[in-house]
């Protein structure tokens, strides 16, 4: 039986993501990529749809409900997601790693006994597969790039690293493949794996750092000052 | 990114039709024109195939010389395929 909250996590970790993601349109370096981390972001948010409404049906709440009526504390997204990406290194970074957990953990959930959670699965590890490949281009790109491209590169991925670990928790299972599959980038992007503490992340558990409030008073703005507004 | 070259972007639509000129982007290299092709032209279930090519790889007909190139053609009309009748019930012509 799938509980509430770990559907939440999921479901929390795309939306949080898909805001963040959003953040870039218009301010992309160009007009392809701004399409581009549109396109991600809205792919995480119909992620984040799907599952906000499945668990609303153990919770008996909406997925409007869900998305824009919960405070932070109530929130069970990773903090790797929920932290500022207003740099494109940290953002290609930061993908990298958030959609290489993803496609492992979708593709072990398209055979889960529960059969929405396998059916949402379905079609997110497509999504997934294909923000892991844009993230891998760059992340490539960039490390194998200029001498300065190089170097901010490591600085961002050495900025998200300490974050990786809380992905796993609960599920440690999918770490050796998630690795496997980020080293491989890393080194084909002549970058080095960093050698970084990680972060004891709380998310899961309701504890955020102080920037998932300030993502969420702009998020859930419009629909708490005007409860019910459509378009 | 403002050196990035221009690529021009050919989208088949469904399988056995051919690909058609959708419009051109700026990529850094062939791979991530693909991509971006796929993210520009492809988001409404647009295509099923993409090509892309370095628009400096094209060769153009010169529009000055439109007349020498095109005029020629406009009174042949014994080119046209309409000089004898297609007998009743002939369905693969």
């Amino acid at each position: 039986m799938t509980s509430a909250d770990y559907v939440l996590g999921l479901a929390d970790d795309a939306l949080v993501s898909a805001q963040r993601m959003g953040w870039w349109i218009s301010r992309a370096p160009q007009l392809e990529e701004d399409l581009a981390l549109a396109n991600i972001g809205l792919d995480q948010l119909g992620q984040a749809r799907s599952l906000l409404s499945y668990a609303g049906t153990m919770l008996d709440r909406t997925e409007d409900d869900l998305a824009y009526l919960r405070d932070d504390r109530e929130f069970r997204n990773v903090w790797l997601v929920e932290r500022p990406q207003t740099d494109f290194g940290v953002t290609m970074a930061r993908l990298l790693l958030f959609s290489a957990w993803q496609r492992e953990l979708y593709a072990a959930l398209v055979t889960s006994s529960d059969a929405t959670l396998a059916g949402i699965a379905g079609k997110a590890v497509k999504e997934v597969a294909y923000h892991l490949d844009h993230a891998s281009q760059w992340v490539i790109r960039l490390g194998d790039g200029t001498d300065e491209s190089h170097s901010r590169m490591q600085a961002a991925l050495d900025a998200e690293w300490p974050y990786l670990d809380e992905l796993f928790e609960g599920a440690p299972e999918l770490r050796p493949a998630v690795l496997a599959r980020i080293e491989q980038v890393v080194a084909e992007a002549t970058l080095a794996v960093p050698e970084v503490a990680p972060v004891v992340g709380g998310g899961r558990h309701g504890l955020h750092t102080e920037h998932l409030g300030y993502l969420l008073a702009e998020m859930q703005h419009l629909h708490r000052s005007h409860p019910g507004a459509t378009w | 990114m403002r050196d990035w070259p221009l690529w021009e972007v050919f989208v088949r639509s469904r399988r056995g039709l051919s690909h058609v000129h959708v419009g051109s982007l700026h990529a850094p290299d062939a791979e991530m024109a693909l991509r971006n092709a796929r993210d520009v032209y492809t988001r409404r279930q647009e295509g099923v195939s993409i090509w892309v090519l370095p628009s400096a790889e094209i060769v153009a007909s010169d529009p000055g010389e439109r007349d020498a190139f095109f005029e020629p053609a406009a009174d042949k009309v014994y080119r046209h395929p309409t000089f004898y009748d297609v007998p009743e019930g002939v369905e693969h012509l």
